[in-house]
């Protein structure tokens, strides 16, 4: 669903704060191990993802962000701060929240008439490891129907203390994504009636999905001939 | 099984816990389990309908707390079949992602292939590029995935509940549509037909045919379905006002798709938020309102209806020739497949160009096959309307050929949720019928 | 077994088995054991267009202790792969096990933590089918392979006899591993 942004509402605006850096490309090809013949593996380059957009967002995305701005001053927080940032990105929003804010802010969005983001479509788990105090991201993604949109929202939390709310409050169907999120990336969801292994074996150690987690792969052998597991193949990326 | 001595004092069955005294039964003890219950018998029965139960819709666990034959409790554990693919694509380039996902859901292969690449040509922003035939042809194989995943769930549903004539029905049928899957992109199942940039292979006039006797057909197997079911006592009196919940309970629990519009609400993503051209066909959205299994069987049968009308639209659009794969080189898929003396692989065409004509066009191949595309850095999602409800893939990418994270939003996995509030207070038999008309499918569940 | 394990060597036996390996060949009934995609397959081999039923074997028997033949349809997960050992185990003797599909074969596609890289690992399986899904076809094949193998199977003073030839023939053979050169 894309969202055209009118240049009439962009141009003044000074550019996007450059996103944050989740690592590092190393080589021409950013090939791992061997392969890069290309002479250029001296090449460093940081990876970034997209960064914050500064107001006006475009479109619809300002109705939604005045709107939660007076829905978290009326529930006594403020703007400042829940939302540490907005990315609109390839046409979607995205609302940074601060963890402790994020039920406020989950229930704003289902609450508000003007917001009416009635379901919750799922709670999944992405983990950046250079980005130190910010490793583990809980990512939401909501839906209206009434208004027929869409909305990220993404946490942050360290791994350290990965300790974030639970929004079973409010939404009741992230049971099992955030059980499914403990399963798989270890944020503790606190608040959650239930909070145990969905997929893997109940006393499975580790978290797979964590970049740290190796796929688990065992080499393939045939007639001599021997394949390493996925993970430990030569890779170009 | 073990001869071990059971005193009052030490139960070997027995474990005191906080739930109260738990005994675990194995087989074969039935007589030294009870010896050792003593006087009190325990009133709440703890009943596994285990992962390998032939009712329950693939490797689902179910654990019911009865009272008799009343339910009071059901939790479904899941993830016996899980399978890691979130985290193998991460190992894996964006084209060879398609192989993987599509592998998930496996009633709906080409509905997580056509997410997948969504996704990524939303990352990639050729969205607007991708050519209207290859549109086209996504629309329809989705529709026809459409059929074929609705059949089996009415068959298997049907089977689970005894009608097993209605499984067989589902399953004729169903080859027809197979055949169909077959002619287009070979195989019958787990296809890896839409990959990034458009589809792999265009549609052959056989197909064509085929397609057309499938809807020439089709009103005469609709009726079968009617006249073995819609108005079968048995089959009301399972499935009339069993596994209720209302639209309250659907947007708390999230659920979508079929149980969502039984209960009245004609929410569709094709009509609201459409995607590969939705907006440009004809098409009603099936609702009822008894929100029970009976409705979301109805809604099912005459989707396949609206299926077969789009897919009517579809195959007068495909009249006009035109290209399947994205303009773009350093994107699309180096090759049209071709059907060869030694089975299905790149068309001789092709080779012959990569290794006579063009260096440029070899080293595209080689590159693209071996490297894959870069995808610029960020995350999207993106959300059709499955045969089970909404399917969403949130796809992040750090810049380079592989996924940084892929997460699949599975309708399956969020609709087994609401097990429990459809089945506390009912019979173990409506259960499964509540089950049968979540129409779960495991491998979307536990990915 | 019974008594047919103890007749002596001879045509006495050669009957017997014989007539052992019809009955049973052609009255096997299959324990529900469809995990993924390949039961889709399976359960399309049941129906009517493939008809298993001409083999005496559309009734899947929903409890082991009532089968014969265990067909491992589909990728068996971590969690899963006790209950496949279970299942195997509450299956009374004569039982067999087909592997169906590349991911109950060898773990397939799914190279990682979460798959068993082949069910051989938990149940000794009789045939190997390869495919992403087998077509019903494939299966039908295997299924008739199986039965060739079980009508052929020897029992008591032969059976042993067999087996000491086939450890001798084992231990003979070039090893996998060792065979260079062509990958064919």
């Amino acid at each position: 669903m894309t969202v055209e942004q009118p240049a009439s509402t962009q141009p003044e605006n000074p550019p996007a704060a450059p996103g944050p850096v989740i690592g590092v490309r190393k080589g021409m090809f950013g090939s791992r191990g061997s392969g890069d013949t290309s002479g250029y593996s001296g090449l460093v380059r940081p990876i970034t993802l997209p960064g914050a957009t500064p107001a006006p967002y475009g479109g619809w995305f300002d109705d939604a962000a005045e709107a939660l701005r007076g829905s978290l001053l009326a529930s006594g927080s403020s703007w400042e701060d829940a939302i540490e940032a907005v990315v609109v990105d390839r046409g979607e929003l995205t609302f940074h929240v601060r963890r402790d804010q994020i039920v406020r802010v989950c229930q704003s969005l289902r609450d508000d008439p003007a917001l009416r983001f009635e379901l919750l479509s799922g709670v999944s788990g992405v983990h950046y490891p250079e980005q130190t105090g910010r490793e583990l991201h809980a990512v939401y993604h909501l839906l209206s129907i009434t208004h027929n949109r869409r909305l990220r929202v993404e946490v942050s939390v360290p791994d350290e203390d990965p300790h974030l709310p639970s929004v079973f409050s409010v939404y009741p169907t992230c049971d099992w994504h955030e059980r499914e999120t403990y399963d798989f990336f270890g944020i503790i969801f606190d608040g959650h009636p239930a909070l145990t292994r969905i997929f893997m074996p109940d006393d499975w150690p580790g978290h797979p999905q964590r970049k740290d987690y190796p796929l688990g792969g065992i080499p393939v052998e045939y007639k001599g001939a021997t394949i390493p597991p996925p993970d430990e193949r030569r890779a170009y990326s | 099984m073990t001869d071990q001595a059971t005193g009052a004092a030490t139960d070997a069955y027995a474990t005191d816990t906080t739930e109260g005294r738990v005994f675990n039964v194995s087989g074969g003890d039935w007589d030294e389990m009870v010896a050792g219950l003593g006087d009190a018998p325990e009133e709440r029965i703890v009943v596994n309908m285990g992962p390998q139960h032939p009712s329950t819709h693939g490797v689902l666990r179910l654990i019911l707390e009865l009272e008799g034959e009343t339910v009071t409790d059901v939790r479904a554990g899941i993830g016996y079949l899980h399978t890691g693919i979130e985290k193998n694509c991460e190992y894996r380039n964006f084209t060879q992602g398609v192989t993987f996902v599509t592998r998930m859901d496996y009633l709906s292969p080409i509905f997580n292939e056509t997410v997948y690449c969504l996704a990524v040509e939303k990352l990639l922003g050729i969205t607007d590029q991708i050519p209207e035939r290859a549109n086209v042809i996504r629309v329809m194989m989705m529709e026809l995935n459409r059929i074929s995943s609705h059949l089996v769930a009415i068959g298997t549903g049907g089977m689970e509940l005894g009608a097993i004539t209605g499984m067989m029905f589902g399953f004729r049928e169903r080859e027809l549509v197979l055949d169909i899957f077959e002619e287009i992109a070979g195989l019958r199942m787990n296809m890896a037909y839409v990959r990034p940039g458009g589809v792999i292979q265009d549609v052959p006039d056989s197909a064509i045919e085929k397609i057309k006797q499938l809807i020439e057909v089709w009103p005469t197997r609709h009726k079968d379905y009617v006249q073995l079911l819609n108005g079968q006592p048995i089959w009301k009196g399972r499935t009339v006002g069993v596994g209720y919940l209302d639209l309250t309970g659907c947007m708390a629990l999230g659920v979508t798709g079929p149980i969502l519009r039984s209960t009245g609400l004609p929410h569709d993503l094709r009509k609201s938020q459409p995607y590969c051209g939705y907006e440009t066909y004809d098409f009603d959205v099936i609702t009822e309102d008894t929100c029970d299994a009976y409705g979301r069987y109805l809604i099912r049968l005459n989707e396949m209806g609206e299926s077969i009308k789009i897919i009517a639209q579809c195959v007068e659009r495909l009249s006009k020739p035109g290209p399947v794969m994205i303009a773009d080189k350093k994107i699309a898929w180096p090759a049209q497949l071709a059907l060869g003396g030694d089975g299905m692989g790149n068309s001789l065409a092709h080779i012959k160009k990569i290794m006579g004509e063009s260096m440029e066009s070899l080293i595209h191949h080689f590159k693209l096959v071996t490297e894959g595309f870069r995808v610029p850095a960020g995350q999207v999602y993106q959300a059709v309307e499955s045969p089970r409800g909404e399917l969403a893939c949130h796809l992040v990418s750090d810049g380079g050929t592989r996924p940084w994270r892929m997460h699949f939003r599975d309708p399956g996995f969020v609709n087994l949720q609401s097990t429990a509030a459809m089945s506390n207070g009912s019979l173990v038999a409506d259960v499964i019928a509540a089950v049968a008309s979540i129409d779960p499918v495991m491998g979307g569940v536990d990915r | 077994m019974g008594i047919e394990e103890k007749l002596p060597s001879g045509f006495l036996l050669s009957t017997v088995e014989g007539l052992a390996g019809y009955m049973r060949k052609n009255s096997l009934w299959p324990a529900t054991f469809g995990l993924a995609c390949c039961a889709i397959e399976m359960m399309a081999v049941g129906t009517g267009r493939y008809d298993i039923a001409r083999f005496g074997m559309e009734a899947f028997r929903a409890s082991p202790r009532q089968a014969d033949l265990m067909i491992v349809a589909g990728r068996v997960s971590q969690k899963m792969a006790p209950v496949v050992r279970q299942v195997w185990d509450q299956m009374p003797n004569p039982k067999w096990c087909i592997a169906m599909g590349v991911c109950a074969s060898s773990g397939g596609m799914f190279n990682n933590y979460a798959i068993v890289q082949g069910v051989d690992h938990i149940v000794p399986v009789d045939i190997y089918l390869p495919g992403c899904p087998p077509r019903p076809e494939m299966l039908l094949d295997a299924i008739l392979k199986l039965h060739a193998q079980i009508g052929a199977t020897k029992l008591g003073a032969h059976a042993v006899k067999e087996n000491l030839e086939l450890e001798a023939a084992a231990l003979q053979a070039q090893p996998t591993s060792e065979m260079k050169g062509l990958l064919r």
